[in-house]
């Protein structure tokens, strides 16, 4: 949770890979009162910094699988940390896709990075955009229709999904489409937060809270919980 | 842990010692309704009264509550708030009130200890007063309580005509009383059969029943069921439901600021709110009144449960009470039952 005194607390995904010792990055998207504060922030500045809260992903457990990342959005936010800790650990993962969606290409998050990871070999990028715009050769379209037409195979994999909720849905049956078991699917959410310990109420799907009990979920868990998304 | 009465002359001398140990807040009447203040003088206090107006919970959760001051600017400071040091008892507090501060307990102290909430409760003595007569939307009797439940009280009183009969049932409470100990006189077994009559009594007088058999795992089968959306058709998601609540727990957290300081304050917030879960992207979890209002009755009788092993209802009424347009949770647990799942 990053604080701007006066203007309030926001909570954000940390977006840098463990790997990285010496500071963590968290990417915010100039929308409301607190982060168009935080937009304007010089360095020098002091904010106010709690947490982290919440559970994580299982790289350990994941070790020597294929992983596919799916992402829409700012939603690659949370998914930047983890392809990044992958990628920093390439030896310990089998194949790695990349899948990820924007509007346009104006709203492709962390561009220069995507460039980066396109020129690797041992990672392979799928990008796609909403709609078609001049001297885009990649595929247009929506992220859940470009996961159905790079169909990756569910043998030994995990599929990580993070971006809007609409996109998780539809990502979520196409993976079921694929052949990916319920447990195979893992998700990070967000909801509207304020104490990030399970006491102010409003992060509840179903019984569980997102702030204590996840953000991670697997579609295993999700699909049982009573609750709005 | 004993039992013994109190004249109820000696009711004000017993305050006054009281008085010297901690603040006693107890209900006053305030422009014709009743409420839990601090009081100064026995004179102030009106035990002439069905339930407060609003419920104690707001003396241990603040209605708003600074959690820390800081200072504006490059150099942002931080400082934290003083814990009073002061002992309260809240003295006259209904049994079903005690009880939601036991179910409110699980909330504060899971995972992460709410110094704010725990620093108050650990420093208040309830010394609760059993009803003498229901108001008509009680229902505690339904909810694993009872007029003269004492379980959740450190001392608890029951008037039996011109003395108290006195349960004193935790150390705590103990405390309070060790130096008054003179105003009191030990309970006889005719004294214990007076309380347990009026008890029944009161229990009988009580017309409103909740049955809440199986309700959790109806309501896993009917989330779906078009039930919500009749029943929230009249709500006005004014969320007086949940401010009068005991149990309601929810908060909103905001900076307060002036030119150069301000203060970050939590305050009670509502899940009838539509703001109360709308993402800063617009997209909201709970759009309609359909899922605010199922989740209040869910987060009470379904979540809470599995969570805690207790539903989060005290049967204080007040949700009925005080509802502009008569939604009544009895009847909103009623028809759940009724649906055919």
């Amino acid at each position: 949770m990053v604080s701007h005194f006066g203007f309030g607390e926001c909570f954000f995904a940390i977006s840098s890979a463990p790997t990285k010792k010496e500071y963590i990055e968290v990417s915010v998207m100039k929308l409301g009162k607190v982060t168009s504060a935080l937009h304007e922030c010089e360095i020098g500045d002091t904010l106010g910094v709690r947490g982290p809260y919440g559970n994580n992903f299982d790289v350990k457990g994941w070790e020597g699988k294929n992983l596919v990342f799916i992402g829409g959005g700012i939603g690659q936010a949370p998914l930047r940390s983890l392809i990044n800790y992958v990628v920093d650990n390439r030896k310990n993962y089998g194949k790695i896709d990349v899948i990820y969606g924007a509007r346009s290409t104006n709203d492709i998050c962390f561009k220069p990075e995507f460039e980066e990871l396109e020129k690797r070999k041992d990672v392979n990028v799928h990008l796609s955009i909403d709609k078609e715009e001049k001297g885009w050769k990649k595929f247009v379209g929506f992220v859940p229709d470009n996961l159905l037409k790079i169909k990756p195979s569910p043998k030994n994999t995990i599929a990580i999904t993070c971006g809007p909720p609409i996109m998780i849905k539809f990502v979520i049956q196409n993976l079921l489409k694929i052949g990916f078991s319920e447990d195979q699917i893992f998700t990070t959410l967000e909801m509207r937060m304020k104490c990030g310990i399970g006491k102010c109420g409003r992060c509840n799907i179903g019984n569980l809270y997102v702030c204590k009990d996840g953000p991670v979920f697997s579609y295993d868990q999700l699909k049982n919980l009573k609750g709005e998304m | 842990m004993e039992t013994l009465t109190l004249e109820k002359n000696k009711l004000p001398q017993l305050i006054k010692k009281i008085q010297s140990r901690y603040t006693v807040l107890a209900p006053t009447k305030c422009d014709n309704i009743t409420l839990f203040k601090p009081i100064n003088d026995y004179k102030e206090i009106n035990l002439d009264f069905l339930n407060s107006k609003v419920s104690p919970k707001s003396i241990l959760f603040c209605q708003t509550e600074t959690l820390f001051k800081f200072k504006q600017g490059i150099s942002a400071e931080v400082k934290s708030v003083d814990f009073p040091n002061s002992k309260n008892v809240i003295f006259g507090i209904r049994p079903c009130d005690a009880k939601s501060f036991s179910i409110v307990d699980f909330v504060f102290k899971d995972d992460f200890v709410d110094p704010y909430y725990m620093n108050k409760r650990e420093n208040t003595v309830l010394i609760g007063l059993s009803c003498i007569k229901p108001g008509v939307n009680c229902f505690c009797t339904s909810m694993n309580g009872g007029p003269a439940f004492a379980e959740d009280v450190d001392i608890l009183l029951t008037d039996i005509g011109d003395k108290y009969y006195v349960e004193i049932k935790t150390s705590k409470g103990n405390e309070v009383v060790k130096t008054s100990k003179d105003l009191f006189s030990k309970a006889s077994s005719s004294d214990k059969n007076k309380k347990q009559e009026i008890s029944e009594k009161v229990e009988k007088a009580i017309t409103r029943n909740m049955n809440t058999k199986g309700i959790v795992e109806k309501l896993d089968k009917i989330f779906e069921d078009p039930i919500w959306k009749n029943i929230s058709l009249k709500c006005l998601g004014c969320g007086i439901c949940t401010y009068q609540c005991p149990t309601c727990h929810c908060f909103d957290i905001q900076d307060e600021t002036t030119l150069s300081d301000g203060a970050r304050v939590r305050v009670w917030d509502t899940c009838m709110n539509p703001e109360y879960t709308v993402h800063a992207s617009g997209h909201n979890p709970r759009p309609a009144r359909m899922n605010r209002t199922r989740n209040r009755v869910y987060h009470k009788f379904n979540y809470y449960p599995k969570n805690y092993n207790i539903i989060a209802c005290v049967g204080c009424g007040r949700c009925i009470n005080d509802c502009p347009v008569n939604i009544d949770i009895i009847d909103i647990i009623d028809q759940a039952r009724e649906v055919k799942a």
